[in-house]
């Protein structure tokens, strides 16, 4: 990358910035910090950065607030970096807007490979052709995915679920958006669907559908397609 | 019977000294022309000191100076009124009075102190409780914490130098003690939530197979030394359970049996249903669900089976490490879901853990087709 990626941490927790500056710092990034809900909303006006990792317990505003007012007008990711981890905050955020989130304590290596994901979708524009997968192809023109030179023989909704996981690589799709988005909005609650057809589609495409490495559970909340 | 009449309101415990002083006052009035007046005193006696055991001071006293009343006033000649004819009579009346009064007093005091007793016993056993909880936090979470802080202060000490390869070693030993304090903080957060009581489990559908080895992928590394064998049937159906709650339980299982079998050991995880589910689904029918974990290794101390799933409970000659919470949040979270756990040793060795719940099943055929 020609210009330096810059990264905004809001986070209240003097340790966690410090952390995330020598972190960040040293595999190249560009770092600005904000304490605050407040500091945070301006810091990402003035620097646009390219990526916003976002606490959700602030000092002075809920996270989740300050999530929706950045996602008023700021188009680039955003990771949530917090303590609450339940399913419910997880789910309220990704519908927010966050692209992906991490709960602490966390590895540096996974933020940073989380970082990497989320900025390389802002890179590469997610209406390539035709996009390759392990032994997988899938050709977006031609409705076509092929298991090594074989067709597979994908139902209709088995090509939506595979498309939408596909085009969101890296980012946690929660269960009612990719049933409104497949099924319609009348089956955001039908999560029996999305099991069996995440069953279904594991079985064509992954190698051991037990253990697999494209289409990753994230408990409680939804799947994430996975390529890396 | 003592603490449920103990129980019983004051103003029934008078109505009840009444009563049955009048009752057994009166049956011994059928009787007055055969038996002496000693006799009935007795009686009376032994219906205040019956009392007494079972009821407040201020009752039994009203009985004691009820019956004094009565033996006067029906018994003592002359009858119907108050009158003594003889001093033996009345010595023997005042006495009456006396026996009664001390023996619902001395009962009374007795009872008293019973009950002190029994506070002090309760308080003990907190406090004993309360010791075991903090002795193994204070283990738990110092010994990590000691670690950390210990492996830190060498890597920076100015005085010595330490190989590279030993510096690797701290480091591991750093990351090490973290991941075993940050499980220790999750089981302690896991356990508060389940006390707060603030515990809604949220009933989805969800694909046990999916969950069990996404379970045994957040183990692997635990796992590395185990036969892991997982008896799921391929077409399971979907079963309406809490995601979390039940990931949860199934990983403190897996968990607790990599860490206490021995190398090589087999770990097993069986899923059961009712196989009528596959006619059609029925949105009212709970089915059974039944998960089993078992493993071949030594099994549980048979007269401490009962005792593993209480708080804070370690077996008595268990190695270092560990809370004693695992297993208690198990089994609360299995009860927040209306399923019931049990454990058993195997005959050839090894410990069964078995959950069942009831569960809404759905055959996913149906779904399938689309």
């Amino acid at each position: 990358m020609n210009n330096q990626t810059e990264i905004l941490v809001i986070d209240d927790e003097v340790q966690i910035r410090k952390l995330l500056e020598i972190t960040l710092e040293s595999n190249g990034y560009k770092t600005f910090f904000a304490e605050n809900g407040k500091e945070g909303l301006l810091a990402a006006a003035n620097h646009q950065p390219d990526l916003i990792i976002l606490d959700l317990g602030l000092p002075d505003e809920d996270g989740q607030i300050v999530l929706k007012r950045l996602r008023e007008w700021y188009k680039n990711p955003i990771i949530i970096l917090t303590v609450k981890n339940t399913e419910e905050e997880i789910v309220k955020a990704l519908d927010n807007g966050a692209n992906d989130y991490l709960s602490k304590p966390f590895r540096t290596q996974e933020l940073l490979a989380r970082i990497r994901t989320a900025l390389r979708n802002l890179v590469q524009s997610n209406d390539e052709p035709i996009v390759q997968f392990g032994n997988v192809s899938i050709d977006f023109t031609s409705r076509i995915v092929k298991l090594k030179e074989e067709i597979l023989k994908l139902t209709a909704t088995e090509y939506n679920l595979l498309s939408i996981l596909i085009k969101n690589e890296g980012r946690v799709l929660t269960h009612q958006y990719l049933l409104k988005q497949v099924w319609g909005n009348s089956y955001s609650d039908q999560t029996q669907y999305l099991r069996v057809f995440v069953a279904q589609l594991r079985k064509k495409i992954e190698e051991d559908p037990n253990r697999p490495r494209f289409i990753i559970t994230e408990s409680g909340v939804g799947y994430r397609f996975n390529t890396s | 019977m003592k603490t449920i009449l103990s129980q019983i309101k004051l103003k029934n415990q008078y109505l009840i000294c009444v009563l049955s002083v009048s009752i057994v006052a009166s049956l011994c009035l059928f009787t007055r022309n055969f038996l002496d007046h000693k006799v009935v005193g007795y009686i009376l006696l032994v219906v205040v000191s019956l009392l007494a055991m079972f009821l407040d001071i201020l009752p039994v006293l009203l009985s004691a100076v009820l019956s004094a009343l009565i033996l006067n006033f029906f018994f003592i000649q002359p009858y119907y009124t108050f009158h003594i004819y003889s001093a033996e009579d009345t010595l023997l009346l005042f006495l009456f009075f006396i026996i009664a009064l001390i023996n619902g007093v001395l009962t009374h005091k007795i009872r008293k102190a019973e009950k002190k007793l029994q506070i002090k016993e309760v308080r003990v056993n907190t406090m004993k409780l309360y010791n075991a909880l903090l002795d193994s936090l204070s283990h738990e979470l110092r010994t990590p914490i000691s670690a950390i802080m210990g492996a830190i202060d060498t890597i920076q000490s100015k005085t010595v130098t330490i190989s590279e390869e030993n510096r690797q070693k701290l480091y591991l030993e750093i990351e090490k003690a973290s991941l075993r304090l940050n499980h220790q903080v999750e089981n302690l957060l896991n356990m508060s939530r389940l006390e707060s009581g603030v515990i809604q489990p949220k009933m989805d559908w969800c694909d046990l197979k999916e969950l069990i080895y996404n379970v045994l992928d957040h183990l692997k590394e635990d796992l590395l030394f185990n036969k892991v064998l997982v008896d799921v049937n391929d077409n399971l159906p979907l079963f309406k359970l809490d995601y979390g709650l039940t990931e949860q339980i199934i990983y403190n299982l897996i968990f607790n049996a990599s860490q206490y079998t021995p190398k090589g050991a087999k770990i097993e995880i069986k899923v059961e249903y009712n196989p009528d589910v596959d006619f059609d689904y029925n949105p009212d029918k709970l089915m059974p669900c039944v998960i089993t974990i078992s493993d071949d290794g030594n099994g549980f101390p048979e007269e401490e089976i009962d005792k593993v799933f209480d708080k804070f409970y370690r077996l008595q000659n268990s190695k270092t490490g560990g809370t004693g919470l695992g297993l208690s949040i198990v089994k609360g979270f299995v009860e927040a879901q209306n399923g019931k756990i049990t454990l058993e040793n195997e005959e050839e060795g090894g410990s069964v853990f078995k959950i069942g719940f009831p569960v809404l099943v759905m055959n996913t055929a149906a779904i399938s087709n689309e």
